[in-house]
């Protein structure tokens, strides 16, 4: 495992500590570093494997293709993203959006902005290395406010690339979008609702 | 051949001792209110209530139950709530949907969990004769906290560079 720092997990908590109580999605799988992390700091955690589900639902077959079948899309709104409007203070959604093809893409921000409470936080990230055919994917766990901890998963082919403007027009419904490049081709965005 | 040793299964077998046992051909449909530790390993349908008690589900337990226990161990499939008045261990290869109120949980690498947390502190009982001030329940703050970001201000420093946009 290794690990990075994370300026955007640094913006992100900085919602954390200033209101306790909060009710946080994150979408790694569950893992006893960001459990402990965040209910440490007095927050409710609710945890799923976001990427396990796209498995489950899109896997048998070709993966992109069936994200195209409306049956298996419905299957999988109603298994991972089946919660009420304004839920959550705040998402950790890490690398799993690159792997949604365009209209999935599109319906699956529109839920998570669904089920975000207005000025809560989202936690994205989008590699940046537009020639790559598969890039890595990992469990991200919190280690601390600016620490992510990588534990590997393999390589996948991701739907699409973005850039600064793609991401920008992705996330045009929510109230502001910033991004930081890091070194390593990881481009870390901060949504806000 | 592997030397790492079968860790669900020695420590299902070490949590088994003196427990009643509900075996792995077992299945049971209703209300189950124990006095004593329990171990599961087979199937069970309705509600469990165990309050001062250690709840095992082993890794052969199939358990579609509303849980109360003092602790609980699922090592197999748990699908339902679970409040625990001590903790909750989930360990490699279980898998829990459902939501959890414990005081402590523990979830080993390798384990699917789909639900919320939420941690409940034990009160500390306070002095009669604390200030006011200091008689309010504060969510325990992390070490280093930092000053607080507001969303449109500039960002911690950034290792190559960022951009935002406001609308």
């Amino acid at each position: 495992m290794e690990t990075r720092s994370s300026s955007g997990l640094d913006q992100f908590c900085s919602l954390l500590v200033e209101r306790p109580g909060l009710t946080l999605l994150d979408l790694a799988g569950a893992n006893q570093s960001t459990m402990g992390f965040l209910t440490n700091l007095g927050h409710r955690v609710y945890s799923d494997d976001f990427l396990l589900q796209m498995d489950r639902a899109f896997g048998d077959g070709d993966f992109y293709e069936n994200q195209s079948d409306p049956i298996k899309v419905a299957q999988f709104l109603d298994s991972a993203l089946d919660y009420p409007a304004q839920h959550f203070d705040g998402a950790l959604v890490w690398d799993t959006l690159e792997f949604l093809s365009g209209p999935l893409l599109e319906t699956v921000v529109r839920r998570l902005s669904h089920m975000l409470r207005p000025g809560s936080y989202m936690l994205a990230l989008f590699h940046a290395e537009e020639r790559a055919e598969t890039i890595p994917t990992y469990s991200y766990r919190v280690s601390d406010r600016k620490t992510i901890t990588l534990s590997p998963r393999g390589r996948r082919r991701p739907a699409q690339f973005f850039n600064n403007r793609s991401l920008e027009k992705l996330f045009q419904d929510f109230e502001s979008v910033k991004f930081f490049l890091t070194r390593d081709h990881l481009r870390e965005v901060i949504v806000r609702r | 051949m592997s030397s790492v040793p079968n860790r669900p299964t020695e420590s299902f077998e070490a949590t088994r001792g003196g427990n009643a046992v509900l075996g792995k051909s077992v299945i049971v449909k209703g209300q189950i209110l124990s006095r004593e530790d329990l171990t599961i390993d087979g199937e069970v349908e309705g509600t469990i209530e165990m309050q001062e008690h250690r709840l095992t589900i082993g890794p052969n337990g199939k358990v579609r139950a509303s849980v109360k226990a003092r602790e609980v161990i699922v090592l197999g499939t748990l699908h339902g709530n679970v409040e625990t008045g001590d903790r909750i261990d989930i360990r490699k290869e279980a898998k829990l949907v459902g939501d959890i109120r414990t005081a402590r949980i523990v979830i080993e690498d390798g384990a699917y969990f789909k639900g919320n947390v939420d941690i409940v502190r034990a009160e500390v009982p306070r002095p009669a004769a604390a200030a006011p001030a200091a008689s309010a329940p504060r969510p325990q703050a992390p070490a280093t906290s930092s000053p607080a970001i507001s969303p449109t201000a500039a960002g911690p420093a950034m290792a190559a560079g960022a951009g935002e946009v406001k609308r």
